[in-house]
């Protein structure tokens, strides 16, 4: 006859399975309110006025057309940086690097980067930008200052998808007589766009999600500039001027709508991501 | 050797392409090198900017000291509320977010079905990519009020809803990352166990949990380094006063201390700031340093 | 004519020497083939002729190859350049993620060709002498990873062939494909053998006595026995190739 387990055993098996499951019951029930509730609370606030004028205090009205430019402005000049400076690293990485104490080096470095809070790259970009390079508090400091701190994640994805290519395409390349560098521009680089994207796509996440990097850097103007004179002056990011609205102006009804705004695109941006990497899966299951 | 000579010896003279692709080699490695002097840079600017205040006040006065007064007209700078206020939030997080997100990543690693493990990752993906101001935004409108009603203190901006704010916004990396480690768990592990007549929640916690251990100790290290971190959602939820920690008071984070004063910081106040932020880095790089530990660790196994 | 010699190469990769002395004379327009089991360095061999060896981490070389009589590791010899005569063909095809047409265009452009005109003129020449040319000219801007393995090998040695090369080094260039397409790429090299110095590195003696005008046989790192290919596998000089091609090891 087979035993059967004992009451106890049986007892913890329940206890740990409903603790699980308890558990993942609540992570959805957090997502599930976080999304309602700001969507609820912000969309009815989402107009046209909103999005398309800036705020006036003649009129009393609130816009967030400058700190949507801005936000474009800081994602657009970010990336035009970091995709040179991150690629570039994660080529010579994968590509060049012969040393295997440099290697070591530069990924530590890269790592650590990824661990240091948002806030000190805040004060440091303060010094650094603003300060020190005397661009003052300005989109372009802002800018700079993320670039370094998505740094890591463009070398990460970048690292990632050039391992994928396979040697044999390189090979192909160096036989046909085509110098290195020709052979990374033509052939490794088209092949692990993918990846590069991914890797744009979580920097934009994380640019719309920034705000303590942002608050002493790239300051909370909300004046409508064209690009050029943008950059050179301050302005507040979607998610800054949420920051501001909400916690120093108490203008919750502005604030949600901005946190919905952003809520849809935090959404968006996992949906892409989502898709690109079962676009490479695909690829490389090939 | 003179350039000349070196001109020579590479073969640039017979083939300027060789030249050519040497120059490009040293631009990929100077963009290389970009991330590592970015780490120098900030290691340097915080150092030479936080350790003159700490002198000037004296280190003991500074770290040990337990009132922040940086305004009055005799400012004392002693940052043991903010320390203590940073260790105490995070090991409240932690303490409510990784069992949490412990409990959920075995659930999704071991038990969930297929789909519903695909439509977990999209939600954890979007907890993750949330703001932080906008997880402050819901703290301020529902949790502060909520907490200022249910336990019936003056103001619900504290360190309690601190830690909630917290707790939450750590899930998703501790989920994430105890979720990849279980996943690398051989399936012989697993079968063993189920051959010798453990049942399957017995083998989840007793054989796969303990092989993913370094994975999962990642994990709680890495919700660390971000709880401590956060700045602006606690910000907007512990009501932001230098008090020394306790559940029900309004508290104030080394993150929170620094940005709270800094736009309208002056003199030894602002070089005070730096100092915390100086504190606050230092702790930063321990937990990095542990972190690497514990991948050289993973790795050797 | 002898368009490759050899003289006294040795290669290590890190302390394991791969090559020993190695002393070969190759004809041009014929083809050579290098027979022996796996590991007896007949692939590092050929690696080496058009310096593919650069490639990896902790070689080292001795001695000399000389290509028309120049030393191929002279500092004023382009490593390119090179490889621009001596093009090769992989063991596993490897088709880049373009279309064919761009696949094959691919070297001429990396020389300088921009001309369309004269693009579209080399890409129809290299098909055709590929014997490809019927089977994809309807489809040349569709992606190569499209085609099928004997096809995908047949544009990889056309891709090779649209550089021009003097020289076509092939690695186990059929151990991929099936036997009819291992037919058809073997008829392609013996056809191409009168324009072309061919050097083919093959596990298939089969393969060797069908197509090779000459056959060298490797065993640990050094040349056994090179002379013509009949002679090799009916009256071998040294017992241990006899042992070889009556498969009494390998």
């Amino acid at each position: 006859m087979i035993e059967r387990i004992s009451g106890k055993r049986k007892a913890w098996c329940t206890v740990m399975r409903a603790l699980c499951i308890i558990s993942l019951i609540i992570v959805t029930a957090l997502t599930a309110f976080m999304l309602l509730y700001v969507l609820i609370r912000g969309l009815p606030h989402v107009t046209p006025e909103l999005l398309f004028t800036k705020p006036s205090t003649l009129r009393n009205s609130i816009g967030i057309l400058p700190d949507i430019l801005n936000t474009l402005y800081i994602v657009i000049t970010m990336l035009l940086v970091v995709l040179p400076i991150g690629v570039g690293a994660a080529i010579y990485l994968n590509e060049y690097a012969t040393n295997r104490r440099v290697v070591e080096i530069i990924e530590f470095a890269a790592e650590t980067l990824s661990g240091i809070p948002s806030i000190i790259y805040g004060l440091v970009g303060m010094l650094v930008f603003c300060q020190f390079c005397s661009l003052g508090t300005s989109l372009l400091a802002g800018s700079l200052t993320l670039v370094i701190m998505n740094l890591p994640t463009i070398m990460r994805t970048t690292q990632e998808s050039l391992k994928t290519v396979p040697e044999s395409y390189r090979e192909g390349a160096f036989a046909l007589g085509a110098g290195k560098w020709r052979v990374i521009r033509t052939v490794v680089l088209p092949t692990c766009i993918n990846g590069i994207i991914t890797g744009c796509i979580l920097s934009i996440g994380r640019i719309l999600s920034e705000s303590a990097a942002l608050l002493f850097t790239a300051g909370f103007a909300h004046n409508v500039n064209g690009f050029i004179r943008g950059m050179g002056s301050a302005g507040a990011t979607l998610t800054v001027a949420l920051y501001v609205y909400a916690s120093e102006r108490g203008e919750f009804d502005i604030a949600f709508a901005i946190a919905a705004i952003l809520m849809i695109l935090t959404v968006i941006i996992n949906l892409l991501t989502t898709y690109m990497g079962k676009l490479m899966e695909r690829r490389n299951g090939q | 050797m003179n350039l000349r000579e070196f001109i020579v010896a590479k073969g640039y003279k017979d083939n300027p392409r060789r030249l050519v692709e040497d120059l490009i080699q040293l631009v990929f490695l100077i963009l290389g090198l970009v991330a590592v002097g970015s780490v120098l840079v900030i290691t340097i600017y915080l150092v030479i900017s936080g350790l003159p205040a700490i002198f000037k006040i004296g280190p003991v006065e500074f770290l040990f000291g337990t009132r922040w007064a940086s305004t009055a007209s005799e400012p004392q700078f002693g940052i043991l509320p903010f320390i203590l206020t940073s260790i105490y939030g995070t090991a409240g997080a932690i303490i409510i977010g990784v069992p949490i997100g412990f409990f959920a990543a075995v659930f999704l690693a071991k038990i969930a079905p297929k789909k519903v493990r695909e439509i977990m990752e999209l939600c954890i993906g979007v907890l993750a990519g949330i703001p932080s101001v906008v997880y402050g935004l819901v703290g301020m409108t529902i949790l502060v009020p909520g907490i200022r009603i249910i336990f019936g203190v003056p103001d619900g901006a504290t360190l309690f809803a601190a830690i909630i704010v917290l707790a939450v916004m750590i899930l998703p990396s501790v989920i994430n990352v105890s979720l990849s480690a279980l996943q690398a768990v051989p399936r012989e592990y697993e079968e063993a166990s189920l051959a010798l007549g453990a049942t399957s929640t017995e083998t989840y916690f007793r054989v796969t949990v303990p092989a993913a251990k370094s994975g999962i100790f990642t994990a709680i290290v890495l919700g660390i380094g971000r709880a401590i971190g956060e700045a602006m959602a606690i910000m907007m939820v512990a009501g932001n006063v230098a008090n020394m920690p306790s559940i029900f008071k309004s508290v104030r984070f080394l993150t929170t201390a620094v940005a709270s004063e800094m736009s309208y910081s002056s003199g030894l106040q602002r070089e005070a700031l730096f100092s915390i932020a100086l504190v606050l880095f230092l702790f930063i790089m321990i937990i990095n340093a542990i972190l690497n530990m514990l991948k050289a660790g993973g790795k050797q196994k | 004519m002898t368009i490759i010699e050899t003289k006294d190469l040795d290669l290590w990769y890190g302390n394991m020497q791969a090559l020993k002395k190695i002393n070969l004379a190759i004809e041009e327009k014929h083809i050579t083939a290098l027979i022996g089991p796996s590991g007896c360095g007949k692939s590092t061999f050929l690696r080496t002729l058009n310096r593919m060896n650069d490639l990896v981490p902790g070689v080292r070389i001795e001695g000399e190859v000389l290509y028309n009589g120049e030393n191929i590791f002279s500092p004023k010899v382009d490593v390119n350049g090179l490889r621009y005569e001596v093009g090769m063909v992989f063991q596993k095809p490897n088709p880049f993620m373009m279309s064919i047409y761009d696949n094959i265009a691919y070297g001429p452009r990396t020389h300088g060709i921009k001309s369309k005109v004269k693009l579209d003129e080399i890409v129809e020449k290299a098909l055709i002498d590929a014997a490809l040319f019927d089977e994809v000219k309807d489809r040349l801007k569709k992606s190569a990873l499209g085609l099928s393995g004997g096809q995908q090998q047949r544009l990889c040695i056309a891709r090779a062939l649209a550089v021009q090369p003097k020289v076509l080094l092939m690695d186990e260039p059929t151990s991929a494909l099936d036997p009819i397409s291992t037919a058809k790429v073997e008829e392609l090299a013996m056809s191409l053998s009168d324009r072309y110095t061919i050097i083919i590195v093959t596990h298939n003696m089969q393969q060797a006595l069908r197509i090779a005008h000459k056959t060298a046989f490797f065993l640990l790192g050094e040349v056994i026995e090179y002379d013509d290919t009949e002679k090799i596998f009916s009256t071998p000089s040294d017992s241990r190739t006899e042992d070889y091609v009556t498969g009494r090891f390998g």
